[in-house]
């Protein structure tokens, strides 16, 4: 049988792949290449070696830090809206288990936000944040404080209902005979959270966490439509910072490309521990 | 004895608690949901305000308070709304009934690109067991870790030197792009299809495409769906992607046409703005509605996956 398959790889596999190349493989693997290239087009190369990487760090002798500015400021934001979501849907998702009347009904309306892109979230919450900022005199680009905490409000309200369905399917997964013993052996609701919920709910922990986490470090749209970087590219995440740096200064796509690189190799790490963390977890499980 | 006795009165007790507290909660949910929503009935509020009173007036009903009377309240109302102004307006601006159908073509398109092209690529992969295969899934694997940042300057300027910036070449991007996923869920479901009932119809006299088209496709359907879905999201929703690939003077998608509404001019017009989030909003309102239950299932089949 294999054999008689194997003949069709033109018909089966071969459009995905050719998709896959134009796609994926081909602009990854040139763009590494160009990373240590000055270019403006993908034609007119010339080769560099590191200098894209070195610029990235120091501009004509003097340190640059709007890079690192930009890596710690996401860092501090994915953790911030990672913890807050977590608790916000964890505490959500244990409510909705207990049989309330409307559940599903609830359940429907806190995973709406979820299914509407980031740009128009944005600028609905834009509108809000700035007509209740104006009492204040302010805006949401006031200072990158406000801009901080205006994107963690706008990805909470986004993730929290998808994290709310993963965590209602994990404690459904608990099985009833386990908290009615611990009911039995006189635990107390804190108790039964503590050493029951909690720890058979680890591998759901740990993957909302990470997606908390990859979606934090990956956000973009939420950045460009809610402040735009603004106030002078202090709220610009990675993403924006590279998109910023590739096409907002002529000159300068072959230090946003070597922005990527190292942005790549900063997502890539997150992922593999997450895969080690979760298998890990499978094995002992 | 007690002991037993304590079994089963425990679950009569705590559902006399529930029912007790059951009816409160409920309530207390309620308001938070309202609650949750409330910023979408926000902006459909102010898509009927004139724009110069949005910011004046951002959550009230009208210029004057209650307090003064009902005929001034309802006098300050007809100020500050302007009926369907804002929609024309914004329908106008952003042209947006051409680029809902740029989205939902591309969208729509797109989806049905992947899952034929991945599920077949994914039971090639699975069946013929070789070395070539083998680096054809860890490809697909490694790509979903690969941030777009990382291609969008390459795979923005190859796409036009391969004349695909419009609606149509634009599906072999989003095919090329999204096949990491697709193929990488399809493969674990292929994985789990036992050969027998391959072989039998193999044996009955089907060539492969036969064999795939009328016994694995139709076995394959839950996890189309999840694969329909969470690319559908994606697609739909994606904004640099299509703003970078498209040729942007001629096929707008919608969230590029509200990024433009705010670029196009110094000033925002606030009100068309929110006639125009009103009406991208919608048809996923109704899209949701009618679909929750495939769109709920498969977001969570799809995220422990991933």
């Amino acid at each position: 049988m294999e054999k008689a398959i194997k003949r069709y790889f033109p018909l089966f596999a071969l459009p995905t792949m050719i998709a896959f190349a134009i796609g994926f493989i081909i602009p990854f693997l040139y763009g590494i290449f160009l990373s240590f290239c000055k270019f403006t087009t993908v034609v007119d190369w010339e080769w560099k070696g590191l200098e894209n990487y070195t610029k990235i760090f120091v501009i004509d002798g003097k340190l640059d830090t709007s890079f690192l500015h930009s890596i710690w400021y996401t860092a501090l934001f994915t953790v911030v809206s990672m913890i807050i979501i977590n608790v916000v849907a964890f505490a959500i998702g244990m409510a909705l288990t207990k049989g309330i009347k409307g559940t599903n009904l609830f359940r429907t309306v806190f995973f709406l936000p979820n299914l509407i892109g980031g740009i128009v979230l944005s600028y609905i919450w834009l509108m809000i944040f700035n007509a209740i900022l104006q009492n204040f005199s302010k805006t949401i680009v006031t200072s990158q404080w406000t801009a901080f905490w205006g994107m963690v409000v706008v990805v909470c309200w986004q993730q929290i209902g998808y994290m709310m369905i993963i965590y209602v399917a994990g404690i459904q997964n608990i099985p009833g005979e386990l908290i009615e013993a611990a009911k039995i052996d006189g635990a107390n609701s804190w108790q039964l959270l503590k050493s029951v919920t909690l720890p058979m709910l680890m591998p759901t922990i740990t993957i909302c966490s990470f997606l908390t986490l990859t979606n934090g470090f990956k956000l973009f749209d939420q950045n460009l439509a809610l402040t735009g970087g603004n106030p002078g590219r202090m709220s610009q995440l990675l993403a924006l910072n590279i998109y910023d740096t590739m096409y907002g200064t002529t000159g300068w796509q072959g230090v946003g490309q070597a922005k990527a690189v190292i942005f790549f190799i900063l997502v890539a790490i997150i992922a593999v521990a997450q895969n080690k963390l979760t298998t890990s977890k499978e094995v002992q499980g | 004895m007690e002991k037993k006795k304590k079994v089963k009165n425990k679950p009569e007790v705590s559902t006399v608690r529930q029912a007790k507290h059951g009816g409160v909660l409920s309530a207390v949910f309620g308001i938070i949901c309202l609650l949750w929503i409330s910023p979408m009935l926000v902006v459909l509020l102010n898509s009927f305000k004139r724009k110069a009173f949005i910011f004046r007036y951002p959550f009230g009903f009208s210029s004057k308070s209650i307090s003064e009377g009902w005929d001034a309240f309802i006098e300050g109302a007809k100020t500050i709304f302007c009926g369907t102004l804002n929609y024309t307006n914004g329908l106008k601006q952003t042209n947006f009934w051409s680029c809902f159908g740029n989205s939902l073509f591309i969208t729509v398109g797109s989806v049905l690109l992947i899952i034929l092209c991945c599920s077949m690529c994914a039971w090639y992969i699975v069946r013929v067991n070789n070395r070539t295969t083998k680096i054809m899934y860890t490809l697909c694997l490694f790509s979903m870790i690969v941030p777009f940042q990382m291609v969008m300057f390459t795979l923005s300027k190859f796409a036009n030197m391969l004349k695909l910036s419009n609606p149509v070449g634009i599906l072999l991007v989003y095919l090329g792009f999204g096949a990491g996923l697709a193929v990488f869920m399809f493969t674990g479901f292929v994985k789990s299809i036992s050969l027998e009932i391959e072989e039998a119809a193999m044996i009955d006299g089907c060539n492969p495409i036969q064999t795939y088209f009328r016994v694995v496709f139709p076995i394959l359907k839950p996890t189309t769906v999840t694969v329909a879905i969470l690319e559908a999201m994606w697609v739909w929703n994606d904004y640099l992607l299509p703003s970078l690939v498209l040729n942007i003077n001629k096929y707008k998608t919608i969230p590029i046409a509200v990024q433009f509404l705010k670029q196009s001019h110094g000033q925002v017009d606030w009100g068309a703005m929110m006639a125009v989030l009103v009406l991208s909003i919608l048809p996923i309102v109704i899209f949701y509605i009618i679909c929750q239950k495939y769109i709920i299932e498969g977001v969570l089949a799809g995220a422990v996956k991933g």
